[in-house]
């Protein structure tokens, strides 16, 4: 019934394409931002100087703005075209997100972003301040919304079942869009949106320095970026999104999965600094534990536990059973709507329903499932414990060493010690790669720690895919991957050839030039 | 709450409007896309043209964004069955998609021939193809299009690819290809100077005479030869969205039926060909404003004649017509589409005042002149 070379095949697809994706949103939410500071700067001062920084970084927010417009077309059709049942299944609810995002965020950053490039002969200096600004406000707006689209995969409130529709369909509105998941993700990310553009920013410019080159820009631009830089490290780990990790079963089992916890520690639990998690063992060997530091990160008490991986499953375990159940009544209420019997059994278990489904990656009907299937089942709510472990390790730590960064660059800035510490330009230039790689890791450590649910508790992953031949997502699957690594190439190819000629090399400056703006 | 009925033609209107709001808004860019290789003869001339749709088609983009999401919000069912069973061309629509962000914003940051033909070309397919391919799709609704929902209530489709190019649906593709021809440029013969502005309307005539024979051609088949669907059925208006619970009949002429039932309805086809005659004069007469607003009453006319004729069918099936989605079964929950309907009754206005201002700002012809004071590589 369910094809597992569609279903794989498909789930690749879309991680390829959401980590493509993410390479480039991050960067323009960061740099958005920073033309803004820019820009107010040169508006408040009247010193040319700071308009020419924000003509080159946006120039360069330019080259980034179109690769992430052109891979977030993909996003938005896939869902339709390979998860054609998610859609149908939880579209009431999670469409409107998607839907409020065009409106209220893509046509605001989208229409004013054209006049941000074609528009500095054209308007006032508060005028064109007005308009970036209003293009790095669709962009984080827009980011808000497919978090909160994403956090209600995350943790599915205010919806229900609908045994008429077989659908999910919302409840509240209010509670979707006050889903305390996607407000612990919408400030982590976001942040982590404006290191990247930090870092970016302190790289390249301390290329210039070490090469001697735009003295004058590349000192400014790692002021800005290594004071901007520093805050928003801060509130990348301060506000790191684990707060809203007790806020569901799904979302407890990835806590566990990421900390390695098997077993429920007396709590406050203690954090597994390092370690190696063994999965057929279910232990962790030669862990480096700090008592106490994960029940009070996790639960912000000293008495509440941290539930390990064996118990939530032996909960997941109660739940299918109690799933099966909601399957079977459902199953009742599809041949007769009006069976009482089945509606108060559909009604006692339905909560349960999602569990239920795990089963059919074994068994066709659940009812028949026999007592190892239940079990298989159980365990395959644990998402794969090594990759969260590792990657949330590799990405906290590199959250650590953003601060230890940016706070070096801003006591150097603060003292005009840049040219004076070669080293650290260095470093800072090879930092460079380092903020993709965390925002990646972060993906993973949210949407793999997910797994085996596309909508937690409520869809598994394996269901939501389209029926559609295996043949047909080998070819999108290939096609991506050409057309994108083409794109990437040149979008790399341009970056570097405008670095490289910097500020100086763009000809239609100095200031005064006759030139009516162009598309910079 | 309002009426479930209401609501869900209320949001048939929405969704028609904001295709008819794609249409008048990218369609001018994809239209001047396609074109702008051929009208401009320099690099100088299709820079201008260029120059003409890039500070604004990123916009204008959104309007096919927001229509793709608000199928998504308000009509999943057709979301996920058009979506999924249009795969491979969904995906050859999102590569010429994805080629006009980074060709406008790539081509010009290089002085080299070859660099710009190749943006040129990766453009005009950008602009082309996507134009050829939603009158392709909406030519496939008239015909009907081949899936079932299986037990799980998953849309299965049965087609390939290039069961997609039968005749009538090539037939409409082109009818929207001219369309946004002539669209973008009447736009193009507004916005920029000579020699190119001349040429755009010379094009754009010929596009209108494409257009009025491929539209009166498409109405001919659709009236004497294809077979149309009608729910027979009680159609349970009101009542939760599932799409097998009704009976459909399928005859030849029955995409006439609601034009038979309210002749009034016969005024949007009569728009659609009478805007594409004043374009065609006035184009002549080198009056290129009115020449664009006579061609947006063709694409309204257009859209809304054929919302029309398949009302209150979104997508009918040719497999097992009872299954075809329509209005009454596909949509959203009630809460659901009144929630949306608030959102776009409150933002839209404000998108549109704030899209007019941008509009407003960049007022006025792109001429060589001008072209030619940007000596910078950008």
């Amino acid at each position: 019934m369910i094809d597992f070379a569609v279903v794989n095949l498909s789930r690749l697809q879309f991680a390829l394409t959401a980590l493509y994706h993410f390479l480039f949103v991050p960067l323009t939410l960061g740099l958005s931002m920073i033309l803004v500071i820019m820009e107010a700067v040169y508006v408040m001062t009247g010193r040319e100087i700071w308009k020419r920084m924000t003509r080159f970084w946006g120039l360069l927010f330019g080259i980034n703005f179109a690769m992430g417009v052109a891979t977030g077309i993909t996003m938005e059709f896939q869902f339709g075209t390979n998860w054609a049942y998610y859609s149908h299944y939880v579209g009431d609810i999670f469409g409107a997100p998607l839907a409020l995002e065009g409106l209220m965020a893509f046509f605001l950053e989208s229409t004013f972003v054209g006049l941000f490039f074609f528009g500095w002969e054209r308007l006032s200096r508060v005028g064109h301040l007005v308009v970036t600004a209003l293009v790095a406000l669709g962009s984080s707006l827009s980011a808000l919304w497919i978090l909160i689209a994403n956090a209600w995969m995350q943790h599915p409130v205010g919806a229900q079942f609908n045994y008429q529709t077989m659908r999910m369909e919302l409840l509240s509105f209010g509670g979707v869009l006050f889903n305390p998941v996607a407000q612990a993700k919408f400030v982590h990310t976001v942040a982590a949106g404006y290191v990247v553009g930090s870092v970016f920013v302190l790289a390249v410019s301390a290329w210039y320095l070490l090469r001697g080159r735009n003295v004058d820009i590349a000192r400014r631009s790692m002021a800005v970026a290594a004071s901007f830089g520093l805050a928003c490290a801060l509130s990348v780990v301060v506000l790191g999104d684990e707060s809203g990790y007790m806020a569901s079963e799904n979302q407890k089992m990835k806590i566990a999965a990421i900390e390695a916890e098997w077993r429920t520690e007396t709590p406050p639990a203690s954090f597994t600094v390092f370690g190696f998690p063994d999965v057929a063992a279910r232990t962790t060997h030669a862990a480096v534990r700090v008592p106490w530091m994960l029940g009070l990160i996790a639960t912000r008490s000293v008495d509440e536990p941290v539930l390990g991986i064996v118990d939530l499953v032996a909960r997941a375990r109660v739940r299918i059973v109690s799933g099966i159940e909601a399957h079977a009544a459902l199953k009742a209420l599809r041949a007769n709507p009006s069976d009482t019997a089945a509606q108060a059994r559909f009604a006692a278990h339905q909560a349960d329903l999602g569990y239920g489904l795990l089963l059919l990656r074994y068994v066709s009907e659940p009812s028949t499932a026999t007592s190892q299937q239940i079990e298989d089942a159980a365990w395959s709510t644990v998402p794969n414990v090594p990759v969260l472990f590792w990657s949330f390790r590799m990405m906290v730590g590199l959250g650590f060493y953003f601060i230890a960064l940016f706070a070096t660059a801003f006591y150097l800035s603060a003292r005009h010690r840049f040219e004076q510490n070669r080293w650290f330009l260095r470093l800072a230039f090879l930092s460079l790669p380092l903020p993709w790689i965390a925002a990646e890791l972060g993906w993973i450590v949210a949407e793999h720690g997910r797994q085996p649910w596309a909508i937690d508790g409520v869809l598994p992953t394996f269901l939501g895919v389209s029926p559609v031949p295996a043949t047909n997502v080998w070819l999108s699957l290939s096609g991506f991957v050409i057309f994108y690594s083409a794109l990437a190439a040149v979008d790399v190819y341009l970056m570097v050839r405008m670095i490289r000629r910097g500020p100086e090399g763009l000809g239609y400056w100095p200031p005064g030039s006759a030139a009516r703006s162009g598309p910079q | 709450m309002s009426d479930y009925e209401t609501l869900r033609v209320i949001w048939w209107l929405i969704l028609g409007a904001l295709l008819i709001g794609f249409a008048i808004m990218d369609g001018f860019d994809l239209g001047v896309g396609a074109t702008f290789r051929f009208v401009g003869r320099t690099d100088e001339e299709r820079r201008a043209l260029l120059e003409s749709i890039e500070p604004v088609w990123e916009g204008n983009q959104v309007w096919f964004i927001l229509a793709g999401g608000a199928v998504f919000a308000a009509w999943p069912l057709l979301y996920a069955a058009s979506f999924s069973g249009l795969y491979l061309a969904m995906f050859v629509l999102l590569v010429a998609l994805i080629l006009r962000p980074v060709g406008f914003l790539y081509r010009n940051k290089i002085l080299d021939a070859r660099w710009r033909n190749a943006w040129d070309w990766a453009l005009f397919l950008g602009g082309a193809v996507p134009a050829l391919l939603f009158g392709v799709a909406f030519g496939n609704l008239f015909l009907g299009l081949p899936f079932h929902f299986d037990e799980l209530e998953r849309p299965v489709y049965t087609g390939g690819f290039f069961g997609l190019l039968r005749p009538f649906a090539l037939l409409a593709g082109l009818v929207s290809l001219s369309m946004l021809i002539m669209h973008g440029s009447a736009y193009a013969a507004l916005k920029v100077g000579e020699p190119m502005s001349a040429r755009a309307a010379a094009v754009g005539r010929a596009a209108a005479i494409v257009y009025a024979i491929g539209f009166i051609a498409a109405g001919i088949w659709v009236a004497s030869v294809l077979t149309g669907h009608q729910i027979v059925s009680q159609a349970n208006v009101r009542g939760p969205s599932n799409p097998m619970a009704k009976d459909v009949a399928v005859y030849q002429g029955a995409w006439l039926l609601n034009f038979r039932a309210h002749r009034i309805l016969w005024l949007a086809p009569a728009v659609a060909l009478l805007g594409a005659g004043v374009t065609w004069v006035v184009l002549g007469a080198r009056r290129p404003g009115v020449a664009f607003l006579s061609s947006c009453l063709t694409l309204a006319g257009t859209i809304l004649t054929a919302g029309i004729a398949l009302f209150p069918f979104l997508m009918p099936s040719s497999e097992l017509p009872d299954q075809g989605l329509t209005v009454w079964d596909a949509s959203s929950s009630a809460r659901t589409l009144f929630i949306m309907l608030c959102a776009v009754v409150i933002i839209l206005p404000v998108v549109l005042a704030y899209t007019a201002w941008v509009f407003h700002v960049l007022k006025g012809r792109i001429t060589l002149e001008e072209i030619r004071r940007h000596t910078g590589v950008y």
